[in-house]
């Protein structure tokens, strides 16, 4: 089937981690692939994590500027669901069943290889801000996540100006640094 | 130079904040020095993976959202999946276990029944009343052994410096329990105390000071599992004056209190907590908040010094989302938080009575 411009829209927005996006996918497929999961020896919260972790891969592909989507989000996000929930099973050496056919698949097997080493990055920098401790996790998720600015986190976190906190977060993140390479030569 | 003023320069530099006569210079700065030119690399992949942590973080959190707003709006919905289908599945899959196990189950008790035919003696009649005098006698002894039983022995050694720290309950019933991290601040041993009154070893798990959470998992062979927690965790925002309710350990008993949701937002607009009006101790940290479903919505933490009966609590959501980056970080980690209350429409005090046997006091060692 044709992929539809408003259907490209849509991935593209996905990218963009727009809201209005996110929910609309998340409204036509879910059900899908939860259905797909819980009649396939997983629970509500596997479906949950599946799918979310699909999207994931969804989120990633979009942002990459060399990915061409080539058939429909619901056929995409069901491929790799449908592999990452088979690679769960034998992971958990439950009983291999016959998972039920979709007359649909793409191969996502290089997709999701890809996905599993950026999320290992994203694991050690994880690591890495779990180690680095208080109130430095805090004022670097204040900047880099939760985007606020200099002004905003000065007066959060009780710094006399902008100023202080600046070199405060830099302090944070020279040390965050270390670790990251640490643990990243550990990986 | 120093490592912060570079971090700056670079962070500057890659975000494209220098004018044209300060880029120059700075790139001039990394021809001419080869090991400024090396940390400028490193630092610039650094930030990239920080930035790209930043956008996984906010995707993250949008799925997230998204997932409980379709799920409050009734779109999406646990599915009910057709019993009989799945019985007839289960039977399809394990047909032919069934069938092995059943023949094996049938041939062995033909013979066992064979054997036992062929060396049973004889039994006299009279033999018949003496035995059963042995099995009050038992009786007796094993009820006498189950009163010795339920005086448990304190394993806390005397003369170490315990200090009754809070309150925490089961959020799994594998045996993990949630506090509050102020509760387990400096604690060198951590026993936590069954409402039976049975003093159970514990361990820490994860604790995150920011959101003032606390994982505790009882590591003791004394421990039961239940088979099922009769609570669940919230999933949809708790509307203001709600009535909720508390249970905990203010002192060496446990203490019901109930009141109501005041505030949504905690001291000085925080959004990871709530405002409760309800009668708090010292000693009732890391207690269970509970709606009228009998769902958990948060767990408290502080109350305000300076008013009365103002208290604050960590809302649900911190536990769910500390829970999901333990997960992700470490795959084996297998803890599940329940959704579903088998509470909802049961009478307040069945409820508590219910709730009360996952309610353990904590009891911290000082090192």
């Amino acid at each position: 089937m044709a992929i539809t411009e408003q259907e490209l829209e849509i991935f593209r927005a996905v990218g963009n981690n727009e809201k209005t996006a996110i929910e609309s996918v998340y409204k036509e497929n879910y059900t899908l692939i939860q259905h797909f999961v819980v009649s396939n020896n997983g629970s509500e919260d596997d479906a949950r994590d599946i799918f979310q972790e699909a999207m994931m891969v969804l989120y990633e592909k979009s942002r990459q500027q060399d990915f061409e989507l080539t058939c429909q989000i619901r056929t995409y996000l069901y491929s790799v669901c449908r592999r990452l929930w088979l690679k769960k099973l034998q992971h958990n050496r439950r009983i291999e069943s016959q998972v039920e056919n979709f007359d649909r698949i793409v191969p996502v097997e290089e997709d999701i290889e890809e996905h599993e080493k950026l999320n290992g990055q994203y694991l050690i920098m994880r690591t890495a801000m779990g180690k680095i401790g208080e109130p430095c996790k805090s004022l670097i998720e204040a900047f880099y996540v939760h985007r606020k600015n200099m002004q905003e986190i000065a007066g959060y976190f009780g710094y006399t100006n902008a100023d202080n906190a600046k070199n405060q977060k830099y302090k944070c993140l020279v040390r965050l640094k270390k670790l990251f390479f640490a643990q990243y030569k550990n990986a | 130079m120093d490592q912060l003023q570079l971090a700056e320069l670079v962070e500057r530099y890659l975000k494209g904040e220098m004018d044209i006569a300060e880029r120059q210079a700075f790139e001039q700065m990394r021809m001419n020095q080869p090991e400024l030119d090396q940390m400028v690399v490193e630092f610039h992949y650094f930030l990239e993976e920080m930035d790209r942590y930043g956008e996984i973080r906010r995707f993250k959190s949008n799925l997230y959202d998204t997932h409980h707003t379709l799920q409050e709006s009734g779109e999406i919905k646990e599915l009910q999946l057709d019993t009989k289908a799945r019985i007839i599945n289960m039977w399809n899959k394990y047909r032919r276990v069934v069938a092995v196990a059943a023949s094996i189950a049938g041939i062995t008790a033909i013979f066992i029944s064979g054997m036992l035919s062929l060396f049973t003696p004889k039994a006299p009649f009279d033999d018949i009343e003496e035995l059963r005098r042995k099995v009050s006698n038992l009786e007796k002894q094993s009820s006498n052994q189950r009163a010795e039983f339920n005086r448990f022995k304190t394993k806390i050694e005397p003369g170490t410096d315990v200090k009754f720290g809070g309150t925490s309950f089961l959020i799994d019933a594998k045996g993990y329990l949630i506090t509050s991290a102020h509760v387990i601040k400096g604690a060198k041993k951590i026993y936590v105390q069954s409402p039976a009154g049975e003093d159970l070893l514990a361990e820490i798990v994860h604790q995150d000071q920011n959101a003032d959470l606390a994982i505790l998992r009882i590591n003791d062979a004394d421990f039961e599992a239940p088979r099922q927690l009769p609570y669940g965790f919230s999933q949809s925002q708790t509307g203001l004056s709600e009535f909720v309710y508390t249970l905990g350990y203010p002192r060496n008993e446990i203490v019901y209190n109930e009141g109501y949701l005041s505030a949504k937002t905690g001291l000085g607009g925080d959004t990871m907590s709530c405002q409760i009006s309800i009668s708090a101790n010292p000693g009732n940290s890391g207690g269970p908040v509970i709606n009228k479903n009998g769902e958990i919505i948060g767990i408290l933490n502080a109350r305000q010094t300076s008013a009365n009966g103002v208290v604050f609590a960590t809302k649900i959501k911190q536990v769910y989302q500390l829970v999901s980056e333990l997960k992700d970080a470490d795959k084996d980690l297998n803890i599940k938080l329940r959704n579903a209350s088998s509470l909802k429409g049961v009478s307040k005090s069945q409820q508590v009575n219910k709730v009360q046997e996952h309610v353990y006091m904590v009891k911290v060692v000082l090192g």
